[in-house]
């Protein structure tokens, strides 16, 4: 039998074992679905409903058409007006309305008479990401506001004028940036799980001595055991891009080459971690720690949620051994930017060399195990 | 139940938990790894923004609206000599956005004619995107300020919007990040630490020798439930001094409080790890299921990042189950706003339902039965 057929016999014997209990079949399939769909919808910067209570001191034409710009608006959802200010702290304090308005007693007679009229706004800051996004949102309400009654009154215009204009992805949306993270995100899960266990299974069965001695030369074993991480992780992102292009409707203006080249370097280097962890450990509990101990790190220094430059210095440079961090690069350029393989072979480097550097560690983990 | 029987089964249980370090270490180290790495990982704070500054026609009038740019410490400006080249800036990810005076500019400025300051951004990331957009409204607003001061006529727009963020004026988003992750470590942490004992008595067999002891099942939860419990608060302790000293996020409100409340949250989380332990009964699958049924949805669905308002309603139904949720709501709320009845009453209203609802569960389903 030439090597061909020696890596098909393992490679056979590998998906029987994966694939036999229903246990495992369940936990590759369901968990990613049911993250992909719960972190789409529920992963997002983008503010919907955010309860206002607003305070009307003026009860003028004015000020009764800016508050119509607010209860038109999607971004917020008018709880109560209030006849006193009386509440208004214990509203915010109290988590019933995250915004207050109250508009100035002269707002419409200001504004007759050409002067400035006084609006505050008050905003809970517990969560000062929302905060910033919502201050944001009523700000644009009442810039439009601005720009409609300056050029309907006979205002003077402002000196300068921000003419905002957001590339590659025009109405700001979160999710755009979330699904394509998501996809590198599931990959990673399901190529750790599929290999981050194989070794450390038959090391705790015994049989892994056993696979030693057969005519499996180390670099057949390492081939053998990768290839169903690679067959399944390509088969499980190709599902989840299909599901962020048609279900969340999620532009893809990039090559398809170039995110395919960048999903099978990723899973190259996903696939050599996982190995190496399964070399190093004897069972298969402290192969699940250890991909545990690999995964969530990757995910937090990855960029996924937040961005890497907000880091600090020394983190960022810690960033630079992630594979999640160049994947989440490739995708969201060919997903969102257009990018080709000209533009992202920087990318492509870097996961060569972390897939090669673990890979090698694992075939040597194959025989030289510390214990 | 007998207190001498269950002073012995707890003290079985603290001779396992010092005999084999696993779970001091998940008690112990842990948290400080978890919180160093979210700690420094996580943070919504852009500074240093690259961005790219053209002036068509470079005149004073131009370069003292850069300034505003240069001085801020948001920004790392560049200038560029024109736009083709700031284009290709944006393209290659050197920049995240272009701020764009066009030749009209100064001409425009003198005349008062409302000269367009073109702003493009990089959408991909959409909430870092925003957040740059507030930036550059905020120095183009000071601009306008010093103009419409250096005329000697007040600068005047329609609306005059003062807005204040109570609880965390900076706006620093590690405020309200570190006490949030507070809860999204102490779900992993208290599942994990319950999750594999009651599996680990089915899988080697003690769980038997203990059902023919006299110890009634009731004895054998509580004797498990309490080592674990003081262990799960030594843990608590550590996140909670990091928190205060390493990250200096203040306590607003009172100590006693919060260890209160932390005390019944994490009764929450072991009763979970409890319930996931006894129908596991096989320690492999038990940890799977507390890794996948903890951590992920209490880092997305508890509020400490996302906002829970902005969620389609079907996922918003999901939350209420989560206690991570209601103890993500105190942690905010004590932390940065003090002492709030009304919403620490909700919230651990919600948790004591939660835990009794996970022990009832616990202690139905144990009965003393070989099946």
């Amino acid at each position: 039998m030439g090597w061909y057929g020696r890596v098909r016999a393992l490679v056979m014997k590998e998906f029987l074992a994966l694939l036999r209990s229903k246990a495992s079949r369940t936990v590759l399939i369901v968990p990613p679905l049911v993250q992909l769909i719960v972190f789409s919808f529920a992963a997002t910067f983008n503010l919907q409903h955010v309860p206002v209570v607003i305070y009307d001191q003026d009860q003028g034409g004015a000020s009764r058409e800016l508050i119509a710009r607010f209860a038109g608006s999607r971004y917020f959802s008018i709880e109560k007006m209030l006849a006193s200010s009386q509440h208004i702290a214990r509203m915010i304090s109290d988590k019933e309305a995250l915004l207050a308005i109250r508009i100035g007693p002269r707002f419409s007679q200001d504004l007759a008479l050409h002067r400035s009229a006084r609006v505050a706004v008050l905003v809970d800051g517990r969560n000062s990401n929302t905060a910033l996004v919502a201050l944001g949102d009523v700000n644009a309400v009442i810039q439009s506001f601005d720009n409609r009654w300056a050029a309907t009154h006979g205002w003077h215009a402002a000196p300068a004028v921000l003419v905002e204009r957001a590339w590659f992805n025009p109405d700001l949306r979160s999710r755009w940036f979330i699904v394509p993270g998501i996809v590198g995100l599931l990959t990673l899960v399901v190529a750790l799980l599929v290999t981050g266990l194989s070794v450390a299974r038959e090391r705790e069965a015994g049989t892994f001595d056993q696979l030693l001695v057969t005519p499996l030369a180390p670099w057949e074993i390492l081939v053998g055991k990768a290839f169903p991480g690679f067959l399944i992780g390509t088969l499980e992102a190709t599902l989840i891009i299909l599901v962020a292009v048609f279900g969340f409707g999620v532009p893809f203006v990039g090559s398809i080459w170039a995110l395919y080249l960048g999903l099978l370097l990723f899973l190259l280097a996903a696939i050599g971690v996982g190995l190496a962890i399964s070399s190093a450990s004897a069972t298969q509990q402290q192969g699940l720690l250890g991909v545990f101990l690999f995964m969530v790190p990757a995910v937090i220094l990855s960029g996924f949620a937040t961005p890497i430059a907000n880091m600090p210095r020394a983190v960022q440079y810690l960033t630079y051994l992630n594979p999640l961090r160049y994947f989440l690069i490739i995708l969201r350029g060919v997903f969102l930017e257009g990018d080709g393989i000209a533009i992202l072979w920087t990318q492509y480097v870097p996961l060569i060399f972390i897939g090669l550097v673990t890979m090698t560690i694992a075939t040597f983990l194959f025989r030289h195990r510390l214990t | 139940m007998n207190g001498e029987r269950l002073l012995a089964l707890m003290r079985k249980e603290m001779l396992q938990i010092v005999r084999d370090p696993s779970s001091i270490a998940i008690a112990f180290v842990m948290p400080l790894f978890l919180l160093l790495l979210f700690g420094y990982g996580v943070s919504l704070d852009a500074r240093h923004v690259p961005i790219a500054l053209v002036a068509s026609h470079p005149t004073p009038q131009t370069s003292a609206f850069f300034a505003g740019f240069q001085g801020s410490p948001y920004f790392n400006p560049r200038l560029y000599p024109d736009m083709p080249l700031a284009r290709r800036a944006l393209m290659g990810r050197d920049v995240d956005g272009i701020v764009w005076l066009r030749a009209d500019f100064s001409r425009g400025t003198l005349q008062g004619a409302a000269a367009p300051v073109s702003v493009i951004v990089n959408g991909v990331n959409a909430n870092n995107a925003r957040i740059i957009e507030g930036y550059v409204q905020g120095v183009w607003a000071s601009w306008l300020a010093t103009q419409a001061q250096r005329r000697g006529s007040p600068l005047i727009l329609p609306v005059d919007v003062r807005s204040r963020v109570w609880f965390n004026p900076a706006l620093r988003s590690h405020d309200y990040l570190v006490p949030g992750l507070i809860a999204v470590i102490m779900t992993l942490i208290g599942a994990l630490l319950t999750a594999l004992v009651v599996a680990r008595e089915w899988e080697r067999g003690t769980m038997e020798a203990l059902m023919a002891s006299p110890a009634t099942m009731a004895e054998i939860l509580v004797g498990k439930l309490i080592p674990y419990f003081l262990l799960g608060m030594g843990g608590m302790g550590i996140t909670l001094v990091l928190a205060m000293g390493l990250f200096s996020v203040p306590l607003v409100g009172s100590f006693w409080v919060l260890v209160l409340c932390s005390a019944l949250f994490l009764m929450t989380a072991l009763g979970m790890g409890l319930l996931i332990s006894t129908i596991a009964k096989n320690q492999f699958v038990a940890g799977m299921i507390a890794l996948v049924a903890t951590y992920l949805p209490a880092f997305i669905l508890s509020g400490f990042i996302f906002d829970i308002h902005s969620m389609p309603w079907p996922i918003r139904a999901v939350t209420h189950l989560i206690a991570a949720r209601y103890f993500v709501s105190i942690l905010q709320t004590l932390f940065l706003a003090g002492d709030v009845w009304p919403v620490i009453a909700r919230n651990s209203g919600a948790l004591v339902l939660i835990a009794a609802f996970f022990l009832a569960l616990v202690a139905r389903i144990s009965r003393k039965r070989l099946d």
